[in-house]
């Protein structure tokens, strides 16, 4: 049962589609792997829609990517042409084709040089192609632009039956194909080749909106295989094709619980004393002037400081300026750019459509890795679109560094303070944590006051401080809360003079008198003094006079002894005397 | 007749032995029979037996016949049914009969 079960599962296996990945950037991930593995799939557009471009690097990335050798068979241009025109996007044809990865032929119908007489087939078309598959071992073919045969022949009938066997014989023979085409007035292509392609049909568009050219590409039609449906913006640009397939991108990416330094201190202290969480995305909006490139700056300066990569995407200054300026409040951003930790890209928003700004900006993060990067500011990006759209491109882009647990912050313009609590793009809703800078005009100055709107995950301080930018740097004060409300700049500073004032007057009164105190012990002590000293010769005066008392009455004693003893001698001799 | 001194170097490119290649040979020899008589080279070049010469002659059609000489080279696909064109595509100008 288990092993029936186990068969039918394997035989469906065997009978999904199998694919073969282009290796083009973004078109994988909407076609879910690639084009339809040995079937031909038609891509079709109008003129300079880039159609031979991204079928040549569907052959490059074969050859230097899978290692499959591809066939390139042009109707258009020659193959001396094409090596020139691909040499700019880094494509080596030459260097391919010596290898014997790439195989070039020209095909060159010239209605001139051509009389047709009676029945023919393209049989010379098919060997043609058929040597050049057998002789590199190809997996897979380009026809570009199989069409201008009709222009090169007049029997359509022929050519029609003839393209038919053409796209069966490549399925016989199991290569991958793309055929383009260009676009029709009512149909896909001018020819109705899509009649014949049934597997696999990409049109690619350019539109211009705004006068900025975006291009476009969707995916028809995909038999057999889910694929995204939607348009998808892609890029030419020095390395090839990217397209970004925005709808792969879900809800399901993980968050870090890692805190990053803001690079001000007290700033911290305000986010609970750590700073943001890793890959947060934080909005700064504020008037103008009040410091949101500074402290964006510094927010990429301090990552710098810690060896990380950072991407500054500058949309109103050029690095050279940021940096000068920046130098101003004390740091040098020179070094980082230097040691390749900190990339500058600065770019007028409306060179490019909002998507295509995308897209470049997916490309630069994919290609530096950054942990930080910093959008300034994002209210440019409204020239190229409308709010609505500038949002839905956020979000995006938010959710895609997200998922690379990027820290992005955002700086926004907001015009006028009344309405600053609801503008910025729209964004406010979905951002992590929201700094707002304030112009805080009193007493004939203007100082600048920043606070938290919000910030997700994390104790938060609910005050406004005074926002400082001197020359050691930026900075955060507390602001004067007294009796007479909240006061800032000098307002603050004059305040707290004249407390330091007071204070001061206090100080000094209190030591004088302390000072009075220590005159009063002196005084009283040395009285004291005066009174021990009388005391002591009061005291000597009555001891002398009893002693004198004593030896009086000591002398008188001896004295009385004395003469008692004198008398009773006396005495004695008068005695006999009278005897006689 | 003209260019009396002219010789006409012909290829015939073909892909195996078909119906098509039958026929267009046999027209190319009834054509040259008739209107180049002894100053005439048919060289039969099968393709399925060497293909890598399609590139270089620019063969996208079978049948195909090549005029290498006299310049400009011409092409002339099909089976050549049509001897007005052929004759047009080889620049001969038939003899009024």
């Amino acid at each position: 049962m288990s092993n029936r079960t186990k068969k039918g599962l394997s035989a469906l296996d065997n009978r999904t589609l199998k694919k073969t990945l282009t290796g083009i950037t973004g078109l994988d991930e909407i076609t879910e792997g690639g084009l339809p593995a040995g079937r031909p799939t038609l891509v079709c557009g109008g003129t300079g829609c880039g159609k031979t471009l991204l079928s040549l690097e569907f052959l490059v990335k074969g050859a230097t990517l899978y290692n499959e050798p591809g066939v390139f068979m042009a109707f258009e241009e020659k193959a001396a042409e094409l090596t020139t025109n691909v040499a700019s996007l880094g494509f080596d044809l030459e260097k391919l084709q010596k290898s014997k990865m790439i195989k070039l032929d020209y095909v060159h119908i010239d209605r001139s040089e051509v009389e047709e007489t009676g029945e023919y087939d393209l049989g010379g078309l098919f060997i043609r192609l058929g040597h050049a598959i057998d002789s590199i071992g190809a997996k897979r073919v380009v026809l570009d632009t199989i069409e201008n045969i009709f222009s090169g022949l007049n029997n359509q009938g022929i050519l029609r039956a003839e393209i038919r066997r053409l796209f069966q014989w490549l399925k016989d023979k199991k290569v991958t194909t793309i055929i383009t085409g260009e676009q029709g007035n009512e149909t896909l292509t001018r020819h109705g080749l899509e009649e014949y392609v049934s597997d696999c049909v990409i049109l690619l568009d350019h539109r211009i909106k705004n006068q900025i050219s975006t291009r476009i590409l969707r995916i028809v039609k995909y038999r057999g295989s889910i694929h995204g449906t939607n348009e998808y913006p892609f890029l030419i640009d020095a390395d090839g094709i990217s397209v970004l397939p925005i709808t792969s991108i879900r809800l399901d990416s993980k968050v870090s619980s890692k805190r990053v330094p803001t690079g001000i201190r007290a700033l911290d202290t305000m986010l609970g004393g750590e700073g943001f969480f890793r890959g947060s995305s934080i909005l700064v909006s504020g008037t103008a002037g009040t410091g949101k490139t500074s402290l964006a700056a510094y927010f990429v300066n301090e990552a710098c400081n810690r060896g990380e990569r950072c991407i500054f995407f500058a949309f109103e200054e050029s690095p050279y300026q940021i940096i000068r300026n920046m130098k101003s409040i004390g740091i040098d951003m020179e070094d980082h750019v230097k040691n390749g930790l900190l990339h500058f890209h600065a770019s007028r928003p409306y060179l490019y459509g909002l998507e295509m700004q995308l897209v470049e900006i997916h490309k630069i993060i994919q290609k530096v890795k950054p942990t930080t990067i910093v959008l300034d500011p994002i209210t440019n990006l409204a020239n190229a679109g409308s709010v609505s759209e500038v949002k839905s491109m956020l979000i995006r882009l938010i959710d895609f560094l997200q998922g690379k647990g990027v820290t992005v912050m955002f700086t926004a313009l907001t015009l006028s303070t009344g309405t600053s609590e609801q503008t910025d793009e729209g964004v406010s809703s979905i951002v992590d944590a929201w700094l707002l800078l304030r112009d805080i005009e009193s007493n004939g100055e203007r100082n600048r006051g920043i606070y938290i709107m919000k910030s997700r995950g994390m104790r938060h301080s609910n005050q406004v401080r005074e926002f400082l930018i001197r020359d050691t740097g930026l900075d955060l004060v507390d602001v004067y809360l007294g009796p007479e409300g909240v006061l800032f700049g000098s307002a603050r500073e004059t305040q707290q003079l004249s407390e330091a004032a007071v204070v001061a007057v206090r100080t000094n009164d209190s030591s004088r008198r302390n000072r009075e105190i220590g005159r009063k012990q002196k005084v009283l002590a040395s009285k004291i003094e005066t009174l021990q000293e009388e005391f002591e010769s009061a005291k000597e005066e009555l001891s002398r006079a009893s002693t004198e008392e004593e030896l009086r009455k000591d002398i008188f004693e001896k004295d009385r002894q004395t003469i008692s003893k004198k008398r009773s001698e006396a005495n004695k001799q008068v005695k006999p005397g009278n005897k006689r | 007749m003209k260019q009396a001194g002219d010789k006409f170097v012909l290829q015939l490119y073909v892909a195996g032995n078909t119906p098509k290649s039958t026929v267009a040979l046999k027209n190319l020899n009834k054509y040259c029979e008739q209107y180049l008589k002894g100053r005439y080279k048919i060289e039969v070049i099968d393709l399925l037996l060497k293909p890598q010469l399609a590139e270089g002659e620019q063969i996208f059609a079978i049948p195909t016949l090549v005029k290498k000489v006299p310049k400009p080279i011409m092409k002339i696909i099909g089976d050549l049914s049509n001897e007005q064109r052929v004759l047009v595509g080889l620049n001969i100008t038939p003899i009024q009969k």
